[in-house]
């Protein structure tokens, strides 16, 4: 029989090369799902894998990771700090949602001054919205003790409805004939989170996501307030004699998370998306939660996990588009991925071995 | 306005049809969790067993076998879960996110098939006389036998969890697994059951609403009532009963701001949609006066170190 | 042995992709907002490219991609198919139209035409479907055979296309029934069958007895056939499923004639940007067929108001008719233009209740 025995130290070696083999064992279950679909699975692996990154417009997708990459990072950043320390924020969908609010509601009441200060108005608005919102399940956990994964998950729900009645209601475009949605920021000049770089995907909000990684970096490793963290989740017990104040832990992480929850949202809002609209949001919250533990809850982690799971997005459209692969047998494959990946995890924590006879 | 247009009898026993669902899978999930499993994955779950009922009961043209299948269909894809989390102790909160993302796309592509087809309907109890009293037998005597078998289930783990050797061993491999182990109970086993049970109870959530709520198979079309019931788990603070009265309160909710748009009551709708998920976290900061905890070891691996 | 066959076949189809087929075919890209399984809005559309396979055959490849956020998403979808030499693009869902356009500006030579919307550009067309046409048969038969004189309408968000179908239904259902009654619930979702599901049964309880839906899914059918002597209209595809009884009638979006005539100006080089608002007469708005269910006076009638439609004689927005606040809006034989018709956010008179904002 197989056992299994914990290693004293996580493998490094095996940290390395997880990712490797799962993605391996993907592509290998993968190609037997398209081959089973009809599809020639050799042609579909390297359309999601490899046409993004080196294929003939690989000019054009390589920027369009970042795009796609940064707001998962920057929320996965945020709530990894939450996670280690035991608080489960699950709600930076409606985080999200209302930092693009705010921000944009703060831009689209200047209209149509234009000033250098609109901007970075915005971007305040859109942390606070973040941070407000994640204010609410941590000071009823605070002072109640109410569960702040139930809380924040409803307020999803709130969140959407918010958006809805704002885009078309109060936010909607004076100019737009009646229909849905609010002016488009990217024709505001003051307020478009435009590209710092033309056709390198590098807006404000790839810039912040790099800076939250080298952020949240320090602070695990370097500063009193990350040691906290990490105690809290490891050893709740030891965190309390070492003078650690839960109340206010819970309040930094999930306001962090809020903000810069918040903050994702309005670079959207401001650049590649430019209008609030109904169906604004797209899941980015959730599924930074997957990408905040596929990185191991860990800065670097993150920044590596987001970017595979923004290759398989876009690897997956254009497989769609070229090969007429359904769009569920993308999601099935990506759900193959994160299955591999976290079942493999398994080998850096543990030694596998075969036990032949009864074991002391 | 017209509040009298607004017959309560209908009223609660739509209300009782439109929280079935959720009710279902929460009563599983509330099992998964007492032993100390959190999967998120019931969304997943619940979707999958929504194509596997479907399928099976217009190609058999039995609903009863719609609904097993359904069950089957949502314990197998809870299966994945188990063995991601109970054998290879993989984190659960990912975990249970990549099975929903998973059984979104595997459901979608069973489907395919199977988009624009009436399904043969799910008979209704018709009890000679008592389904005919006035308001009682519309309430309580006229519905599908699912809906029974919903509240059932809610009595059956309810009293299994309360007064059976069974329960006392699934509450303590959730409250404390180590202890449990050293007791000589198998820990992995026993959640590994726990985790089919709840993938059982969402696919036949999942199943009424693809074959007696909606009914009809489109894909995505459980648009989110896992989440709602994962939710209603917590709101329940892991107490069965409880978790039916929360039900009645979420679809109650929804049925009754409908009934007030219907009725012309001049609220803005928005906030209407939005009063299930406020009256939720107001009774949840009222209710956490109480203080029923969570499972003790809710969320957290267990390995059996020798 | 197997690897290293796949990869040896996979070589195969790689040279195949990038050799010489697909030259001189045209390649018809469409970006949909939902699945095609949706069995409504994407799934029409789907039937419309399908459409155009089989009218040119070898002569065009078309792609797709479905269930596409608008926003960033669809325009890197855009894009994409673009740079792969896409020579047409149809983006069928509103949000759509600011990437449209934004696409648009970089790949001048491809044709792109953007439904529902109404920003254009020399390489972007714009059209859409007089639904209202349809809602106005639609309505005269339910004042017709509604017993309680309740209707019930079941809307999606409060958006002018919406509003639209609710103001044409109701003119026609009180020209056949003075005392005629809209209720109107907003189930505030594109796509959730259940609370579809809950919408209609409320209707059918507080005594609706017809039920109209701007939603796609066939719960409200199955709730009309639940509570027996209810009747019901498809929306979007035919849903013939529930014939001949709940549902009565239809509205059917049928994109094949347009997009199959957009393809073939493409591959005539006659293709110009254009804005197109079709309808009954055009074909892009069918009704399905009218059941044995609607007794043969009420059919005439509405065949007959279909006609007059569909030749131009009658305009289902025809004056005298006044706002809901009870101002003037089309004096006598005035008609609707066509611009208040597409931001239209106010309810016609005897319409009760407010438009959410």
């Amino acid at each position: 029989m197989i056992v299994l025995d914990k290693r004293p130290q996580p493998s490094r070696a095996w940290s390395m090369a997880t990712p490797v083999v799962a993605v391996l064992a993907t592509m290998l279950f993968g190609g037997l799902l398209f081959a089973a679909l009809g599809k020639n699975p050799v042609e579909a692996i390297r359309t999601i894998f490899w046409d993004p990154l080196f294929g003939e417009f690989a000019f054009y997708y390589r920027p369009q990771l970042l795009v796609k990459g940064a707001p998962l990072v920057l929320i996965a950043i945020g709530l990894s700090l939450g996670f280690r320390a035991g608080i489960w924020n699950i709600g930076a969908e409606g985080q999200y949602i209302i930092g693009a609010l705010m921000g944009a509601g703060v831009g689209l009441a200047l209209y149509p001054l234009e000033a250098w200060y609109v901007f970075p108005l915005m971007v305040i608005g859109g942390a606070l919205g973040g941070w407000v919102w994640a204010m609410i399940p941590a000071v009823l956990k605070v002072r109640f003790g109410t569960n702040e994964i139930l809380v924040s998950l409803m307020l999803v729900y709130v969140a959407e409805q918010l958006l809805a009645s704002m885009s078309l209601g109060l936010m909607k475009n004076p100019e737009g004939f009646g229909f849905p949605g609010s002016r488009n920021l990217q024709q505001y000049e003051s307020a478009y989170n435009a590209e710092l770089i033309a056709g390198s995907g590098m807006h404000w909000g790839v810039v912040a996501a790099l800076i939250a990684v080298i952020f949240a970096y320090v602070l695990l490793n370097r500063h009193m307030l990350g040691f906290h963290i990490r105690l809290t989740g490891e050893a709740p017990r030891a965190a309390k004699f070492a003078g650690v104040r839960p109340a206010r832990l819970i309040l930094f992480c999930l306001g962090a998370s809020g903000a810069l929850a918040g903050l994702a949202g309005l670079f959207e809002v401001s650049g590649p998306a430019g209008v609030v609209s109904i169906d604004f949001n797209v899941g980015y919250g959730f599924t930074a939660i997957i990408v905040a533990f596929l990185g191991r809850l860990h800065p670097v982690g993150i920044l590596l996990a987001g970017g595979l799971m923004a290759l398989t997005y876009i690897g997956g459209e254009i497989a769609q588009s070229n090969l007429g692969l359904p769009a569920a047998a993308i999601q099935v494959f990506q759900g193959m991925l994160l299955f591999f990946l976290l079942a493999l995890d398994l080998l850096t924590n543990y030694r596998v071995r075969a036990a032949w006879s009864e074991v002391a | 306005m017209d509040l009298s247009a607004i017959n309560p009898v209908l009223l609660v026993a739509s209300l009782m049809v439109a929280a079935t669902p959720i009710l279902l899978a929460g009563i599983g999930e509330l099992v998964v969790e007492k032993s100390g499993v959190l999967n998120l994955g019931v969304e997943g779950m619940m979707i999958t067993g929504a194509i596997c009922g479907f399928a099976v009961t217009v190609e058999t043209g039995s609903p009863a076998l719609g609904f097993v299948a359904a069950a089957v269909g949502g314990a197998l894809l809870s299966l994945l879960f188990a063995v991601l989390t109970q054998v290879a102790l993989a984190n659960q909160v990912a975990s249970g996110l990549a099975l929903t993302l998973f059984g979104l796309g595997l459901s979608a592509l069973m489907g395919q098939g199977y988009v624009g087809i009436k399904p043969p309907s799910t008979p209704k109890l018709d009890i000679p006389v008592l389904s005919d009293l006035p308001v009682v037998g519309r309430i309580l005597f006229g519905h599908d036998l699912v809906l029974y078998l919903g509240i059932a289930l809610v009595a059956a783990v309810w009293a299994t969890l309360k007064y059976t050797r069974a329960g006392l061993i699934l509450r303590a491999v959730g409250e404390n697994h180590d202890a449990a182990h050293a007791l000589g109970y198998k820990v992995i086993r026993i959640r590994t059951l726990a985790i089919l049970f709840g993938g059982a109870c969402a696919g036949l959530g999942g199943a009424y609403i693809s074959l007696v709520r909606v009914p009809q198979w489109t894909e995505g079309m459980t648009a989110g009532v896992g989440w709602i019931a994962l939710a209603l788990v917590v709101f329940a603070s892991w107490k069965p009963w409880r978790v039916l009265l929360g039900a009645y309160l979420f679809g109650g909710v929804t049925v009754v701001q409908l009934n007030l748009q219907a009725a012309g009551v001049a609220i803005p709708v928005e906030y209407l949609a939005m009063s299930p998920y406020l009256v939720t976290i107001l009774v949840l900061v009222i209710l956490s006066a109480d203080k029923s905890r969570a499972p003790a070891s809710l969320g957290r691996s267990f390995h059996a170190a020798h | 042995m197997k690897l290293t066959k796949l990869l040896a076949t996979g070589a195969v189809a790689l040279g195949l992709a990038t050799g010489a087929w697909a030259q001189d075919k045209t390649k018809v890209g469409f970006v949909y907002v939902g699945p095609v399984g949706d069995g409504g809005w994407t799934y029409e559309h789907d039937k419309g490219r399908q459409a155009v396979e089989k009218e040119f055959g070898d002569k065009v490849e078309t792609v797709f991609v479905e269930s596409v956020p608008e926003g960033p998403d669809a325009e890197r979808v855009m894009t994409q198919m673009a740079l792969d030499g896409a020579d047409l693009i149809f983006t069928t869902s509103f949000g759509y139209m600011d990437p449209t356009i934004n696409v648009a500006k970089k790949f001048p030579d491809v044709k792109f035409e953007h439904a529902t919307g109404y920003k254009t550009a020399p390489n972007v067309s714009v059209y859409s479907a007089r639904f209202y046409e349809g809602r106005a048969v639609q309505g005269h038969i339910a004042g017709k055979m509604t017993e309680s004189n309740i209707v019930g309408y079941i809307g999606s968000y409060p958006i002018p296309e919406v509003v639209r179908g609710i103001n044409s239904a109701f003119i026609h259902a009180r020209k056949a029934n003075p005392d005629v009654q809209f209720k109107i619930v907003w189930a505030y979702t594109w796509f959730d069958p259940a609370k579809e599901a809950d919408a209609a049964k409320v209707l059918i309880e507080q005594g609706a007895d017809v039920i109209l839906q701007h939603t796609d899914s066939t719960a409200p059918q199955a709730a009309a056939q639940d509570a027996g002597n209810v009747i019901t209209f498809g929306q979007a595809s035919d849903m013939s499923e529930y014939k001949p009884k709940p549902r009565v009638s239809s509205i059917i979006d049928n994109w094949a004639p347009y997009y199959i005539a957009r393809t073939q100006a493409v591959m005539d080089g006659t293709w110009e940007s254009t804005s197109t608002w079709d309808g009954i007469r055009e074909g892009m708005v069918e009704i399905g067929e009218i059941t044995d269910a609607v007794p043969a006076d009420v059919k005439e009638e509405a065949v007959a108001l279909m006609n007059s439609i569909a030749n131009g004689e009658y305009h289902p927005f025809t004056g005298p008719l006044k706002k809901q606040d009870g101002s003037d809006w089309l004096a006598e034989g005035e008609t609707a233009d066509d611009g208040t018709l597409a931001g239209m956010n106010f309810y016609v008179e005897g319409l009760e209740g407010e438009i959410p904002q």
